[in-house]
């Protein structure tokens, strides 16, 4: 989450204070993601030293300055939101180790190693739900936040599923001695994070 | 207070070398007010659980219970009676009856239990209220939208005493919000005492369950534990 854009986005609004911003973000973040008020004001100087915002009047380094959006920083955030964000996969995504490993290793089943992630994936859904379910219904920036949370969780259960069966129907159908073709060798770091 | 209970169910299919073992030993208890979801993979007996505990099929052996009453041992017409006035199912495609209105699809349960037609009509129409289509009771199937017309076997599936809600894939082939909108009116009727179970694939459906129950290959092989405070996602660690 780059604090850095989300306060340009409430500054674009008009001029705010540090507090003022810091309580904004909360909100409009449905107050998943905390942020320190340290972490607000050395942001706004950062971005104070780049040229994207400006203090207004001649007030001193402190909570009684009041920033406002330059025209610099209204452009960064016209890209930033353009920008498509890092989507490519984490080089090595640990549920995804846990089970290889798993499916290797002799006296492990590996299916119940699954319904243990699974479960706990569930678990975790079941407490974003409840937090939806107890939100004001209006709270739109919540449901955002927690539905994506959901999705993601959702996303990894479905994968989950998807082993399963596959390992299912590899313990009843052992695969051949040798693979019918060679695979084509596909570049190592395809996909990886830099 | 116990509403179902299975214990030590299994039911077994054909015999000798196509036999198949739907469900195994099965136990499961759903409280009065409990939601609980039974997740699993096509074949693993979620909709033989629910048939079963729906009195509509018999289990090979063990015991089914509704309201502490022993199903074996009641008369075809005794448990006839019981599914009718306990027990309610939704299921994907909702099964409204195309020529009948919202409310009169709602009152049928009531009128083939004998009950009279006007105290029938208005028990409908309270549980049409109940799930925000009171506008709705006179308009047929195909004039209302698919989010509405599972709202409305939702409510055919509490009306009146009806305490006992199984469902089956309930938001079949409607968009997420419009899920998320059936599985909140059903964990509401929870809230007024019904007893809920759902089967699903879907981890979202499921979610809004007070417990997730996992069938694999006939059998119960876990369980969700109870959920903390919600609070503990909440503002926890701001590095996330």
């Amino acid at each position: 989450m780059s604090v850095r854009h989300a306060l340009l986005a409430l500054l674009s609004e008009g001029p705010k204070y540090g507090l003022q911003l810091r309580q904004e973000f909360e909100t409009r973040t449905g107050e998943v993601w905390p942020l320190n008020v340290g972490q607000v004001y050395s942001t706004l100087q950062r971005l104070e030293r780049d040229g994207l915002v400006a203090a207004e009047g001649e007030a001193e380094e402190g909570p009684q300055r009041n920033f406002r959006i330059t025209d610099t920083g209204a452009a960064e955030l016209a890209e930033w939101l353009r920008t498509p964000p890092d989507l490519s996969s984490p080089p090595r995504d640990e549920l995804v180790i846990k089970v290889l490993v798993a499916a290797r290793l002799p006296g492990v089943d590996v299916r119940d190693v699954v319904q243990v992630h699974r479960r706990h994936l569930v678990e975790l859904m079941q407490q974003w739900t409840r937090i939806k379910d107890l939100s004001a219904t209006d709270d739109v920036a919540l449901a955002l936040v927690v539905d994506a949370e959901l999705f993601r969780l959702d996303g990894l259960i479905r994968w989950l599923d998807t082993a399963d069966g596959r390992l299912k129907r590899a313990a009843i159908e052992p695969p051949a001695a040798a693979p019918a073709a060679p695979l084509p060798k596909l570049p190592r770091r395809v996909g990886a994070r830099r | 207070m116990t509403t179902l209970e299975l214990r030590q169910v299994s039911k077994t299919y054909g015999d000798g070398a196509s036999e198949v073992h739907a469900l195994r030993d099965l136990d499961l208890r759903v409280d009065a007010g409990e939601l609980v979801a039974v997740m699993g993979p096509s074949g693993s007996g979620k909709s033989t659980l629910l048939t079963i505990a729906g009195t509509l099929e018999d289990p090979t052996s063990g015991d089914v219970l509704i309201d502490g009453q022993l199903l074996s041992v009641m008369s075809r017409n005794d448990r006839a009676r019981l599914r009718r006035r306990s027990i309610g199912f939704v299921f994907q495609d909702f099964n409204l009856l195309a020529g009948l209105t919202a409310e009169e699809n709602v009152s049928l349960p009531l009128e083939l239990d004998g009950q009279p037609l006007k105290a029938a009509r208005a028990a409908a129409h309270d549980a049409l209220e109940h799930l925000g289509l009171a506008d709705r009771a006179t308009r047929f199937p195909d004039e209302l939208s698919g989010g509405e017309r599972q709202r409305v076997a939702i409510a055919r599936a509490v009306v009146g005493d009806r305490h006992l809600l199984l469902a089956d894939e309930p938001s079949g082939a409607l968009d997420s919000v419009n899920g998320e909108a059936v599985m909140r009116l059903i964990r509401a009727a929870c809230q007024r005492g019904v007893a809920g179970v759902i089967v699903t694939h879907d981890a979202q459906l499921a979610s809004w369950a007070d417990r997730v129950v996992f069938l694999r290959d006939g059998r119960v092989v876990d369980q969700t534990a109870p959920p903390p405070p919600p609070e503990s996602l909440l503002l926890s660690d701001p590095a996330r």
